[in-house]
């Protein structure tokens, strides 16, 4: 990646993730939310009746359903002046030359056609409330695998769509997941056919870069029986006044002896609501790997779910959060466990700076059913300063005693010795820092593609800009 | 202050203070160091060793608050420990810290470059480490390893050593870097110290042991009490501690 040089202004500069372009749009519904904003987005999505209908229905349950009255203040979120649906001045494309340059440019800096070429199997790029651009190659076409933006699958792979679509995270589940089923738009449908192995990784990379809007992309992806996935999906927005609403939706179906790793790096502006559900169902002997980093946004509610439904079903989640200043960061995994013999290893690590909030919010639940069953949970908290904050809040609620539960958390302060131990070697004091922060999250990195690790440490450096000293 | 006829001074520490929390540790510490030279630094436990070798290297929170570094010929007082360590002041530490997920050859291979004139490349740096590695007869394991992450003492002394031979200091000081180690340790230790050893760098050992002055012939020894050097002799004067104590200097003061 090229060095990019940072001016430190109010907030941190965040280099090619701050690049706004002029709003082009085809078309955007007025700022809000009511039942004709919604019709009007199924409307211009050309949609089936019944997902017209199943708009309005969690359009009804988004007003029935009042705010959480836990986590982080998000009152500040004003809904009405939200553009919930905004359709950039082009098709979905299956060639980069179609996309107009100014978006095909921010997808070039992003890196996107880059990994295309050399590490990844296919790419989903989302601009504001639509795909982009779809392309999948073609020995995975002929193997049977799907990999398309949900809008064409609503039309080209209905049943599928009509079976699992908001089944895994139904819209009553929450507030934002009954908003999110009233205006989704774009993301992507992912089906890999039963013993299918993709090696490589399929990428969708979510782009919002109007002001005021929200974006409500749907990931879903069905692993069927016996056959492995590597999914990696990015977001970024740049900086605006105004606050952004993201509040995705992805649902995971891992099928018997199935592996879906789903590995993400989400980098939000910070005046961003991140309201993100993300849930997987996993059947007898899958295995659910979630790695998962969470950059920027003001406030970000985000608890990775894996419901382990049949036996010897299997999560492994490794986590980063990183709170910089004015952002609370409110994240954790939960996992219920919901029959014999399934097991969850969850590691996350927070970092928080310049009076940051980083809070691991998790819960374990064990089933009655979920006899023979283990769960392992480490969460690890660093603090650069003394005016940042970190919480650990782990629940967990068992229902039968013939399991093994275990949970470590460990909050602490960046050392002045160690950073001294290194200064005496040479490296500067902001490097020192820079480098404990590294090895604080190494875990995660090197589980991540090497372009992904390179990218996550680079947004290390970018926040550790702004640290004093 | 380099003259023709005689040996250049690499050091000198004039009557040096440094308090730590509000505590005066050195109380006027005098020492001169040439380039070459071996010295040994003794002294009961609290006298000011570490406190001494922390000053030095610019640990934040030991302030000097009287008196002078003066390292080749310029005052060094303000400069930050990674300026000192690039004009050639290394410590080994008495407890290395760990610092998780730095590997051994990462963080040596940032730090060589970062303190040495000459880029070195990723593959000369390799053999040097190897090299290095067997002479102290470390497992080459260790280099993939997290930085003295579940090192035992005595490895993590060693480490230290590694990171000495690697960066070539002009000054090395050694802070009890011989307690915790095995007789074969010391003796491998030693000869690693050794080998580093020439007529231009120098070396300050921080030790209660005699066992390391085995292998390693120290030009001056010095008596460190209550923050003071309070008597300076020759190899002669570690005996003398070894078969008296320390008592004996208590009242030079
Ligand atoms: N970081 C520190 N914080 C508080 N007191 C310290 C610190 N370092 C040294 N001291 C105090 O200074 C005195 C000298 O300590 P030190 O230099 O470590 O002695 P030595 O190395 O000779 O055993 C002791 O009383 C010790 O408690
Ligand atoms: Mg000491």
């Amino acid at each position: 990646m090229e060095k990019r040089k940072k001016t430190y202004v109010h907030d941190v500069d965040r280099g090619v993730y701050d690049i706004k372009n002029e709003v082009k749009f085809r078309y955007k519904v007025k700022s809000g939310l009511d039942e004709n904003v919604v019709k009007d987005i199924s409307k211009q999505k050309n949609e089936p009746e019944w997902m017209t209908e199943f708009r309005l229905n969690s359009l009804k349950i988004y007003n029935e359903i009042k705010l959480p009255e836990w986590g982080p203040d998000i009152s500040d979120l004003n809904i009405d002046k939200i553009i919930t649906y905004i359709r950039p001045n082009t098709n979905m494309q299956g060639s980069w030359d179609k996309v107009p340059e100014d978006i095909k440019n921010t997808f070039d800096k992003l890196g996107i056609q880059k990994a295309e070429k050399h590490s990844l199997a296919g790419v989903g790029a989302q601009y504001d409330s639509e795909v982009v651009y779809h392309n999948i190659k073609e020995d995975l076409i002929k193997q049977g695998v799907v990999y398309t933006d949900m809008e064409t699958a609503v039309k080209e792979y209905e049943p599928m769509v009509k079976e699992y679509f908001m089944k895994c995270v139904e819209p009553d589940d929450h507030k934002f997941a009954a908003l999110h089923g009233a205006v989704w738009s774009g993301g992507s449908f992912v089906y890999v056919p039963k013993g299918v192995q993709v090696d490589i990784p399929l990428q969708s990379y979510f782009r919002l870069n109007a002001p005021g809007a929200g974006q409500f992309e749907h990931t879903l992806i069905i692993v069927d029986e016996g056959a492995k996935l590597h999914f990696i999906e990015g977001c970024s927005a740049p900086k605006y006044s105004v606050n952004n609403l993201h509040a995705g939706c992805v649902e995971l179906f891992v099928k018997k002896d199935a592996t879906l790793r789903y590995s993400t790096i989400e980098n939000w502006s910070k005046n961003m609501y991140n309201l993100n559900t993300k849930r997987a169902i996993v059947e007898e002997n899958a295995t659910i790997e979630w790695v998962s980093g969470s950059f920027g946004s003001k406030v970000s509610m985000l608890y990775p779910t894996s419901v382990l439904k049949g036996k010897g079903a299997k999560c492994e989640y490794t986590g980063v959060t990183f709170a910089g200043e004015g952002q609370n960061l409110d994240t954790g995994a939960q996992v219920v466990h919901l029959a014999e013999h399934t097991y969850s290893t969850i590691s996350s690590k927070s970092i928080s700076k310049s009076g940051g909030v980083a809070t691991y919010r998790g819960l374990v639940r064990m089933g009655k059913n979920a006899r023979h069953s283990k769960s392992t949970v480490s969460c690890e908290s660093l603090m650069l300063d003394d005016i940042s904050k970190s919480d650990t809040i782990p629940v967990l609620d068992i229902l039968n005693d013939e399991v093994d539960v275990g949970h470590e958390a460990k909050i602490g302060r960046i050392s002045d010795e160690t950073i001294f131990y290194l200064m005496s070697r040479g490296i500067s004091e902001k490097e020192a820092k820079a480098m404990i922060v590294r090895g604080f999250v190494e875990p995660m990195s090197k589980e991540l593609p090497l372009e992904y690790a390179v990218e996550m440490n680079n947004l290390i450096n970018i926040e550790l800009e702004g640290t004093v000293g | 202050m380099k003259g023709d006829f005689k040996v250049n001074t690499l050091l000198e520490i004039n009557n040096l203070h440094t308090k730590v929390e509000d505590m005066q540790i050195l109380k006027g510490l005098n020492l001169k160091i040439n380039e070459g030279e071996v010295h040994v630094i003794m002294g009961p436990n609290g006298a000011g060793k570490s406190t001494l070798a922390n000053t030095l290297m610019a640990h934040p929170k030991y302030t000097i608050t009287e008196g002078n570094i003066i390292f080749e010929g310029e005052e060094i007082n303000n400069l930050k420990a990674d300026e000192r360590a690039k004009r050639g002041i290394f410590l080994s530490f008495q407890y290395p810290e760990e610092v998780p997920g730095i590997t051994v050859e990462n963080f040596l291979r940032t730090s060589k470059s970062l303190t040495s004139a000459n880029p070195i490349s990723i593959l000369n740096f390799r053999r040097l480490l190897k090299e290095k590695m067997a002479l102290l007869k470390m497992d080459e394991s260790y280099a993939k390893r997290y930085l003295n992450v579940g090192f035992s003492g005595g490895e993590k002394k060693k480490n230290e050593v590694l990171q000495m031979a690697i960066l070539e200091p002009k000054l090395a000081i050694l802070d009890e870097t011989d307690s915790g180690l095995d007789v074969d340790a010391i003796k491998t230790v030693s000869e690693g110290v050794g080998l580093l050893s020439d007529s231009k760098r120098s070396i300050i050992i921080i030790t209660h042991h005699n066992k390391i002055l085995q292998y390693l012939k120290p030009d001056y020894v010095h008596i460190l009490i209550d923050g003071k050097i309070v008597k300076t002799g020759t190899s002669e004067l570690v005996h003398e501690v070894e078969k008296n104590g320390y008592e004996a200097y208590k009242n030079l003061n």
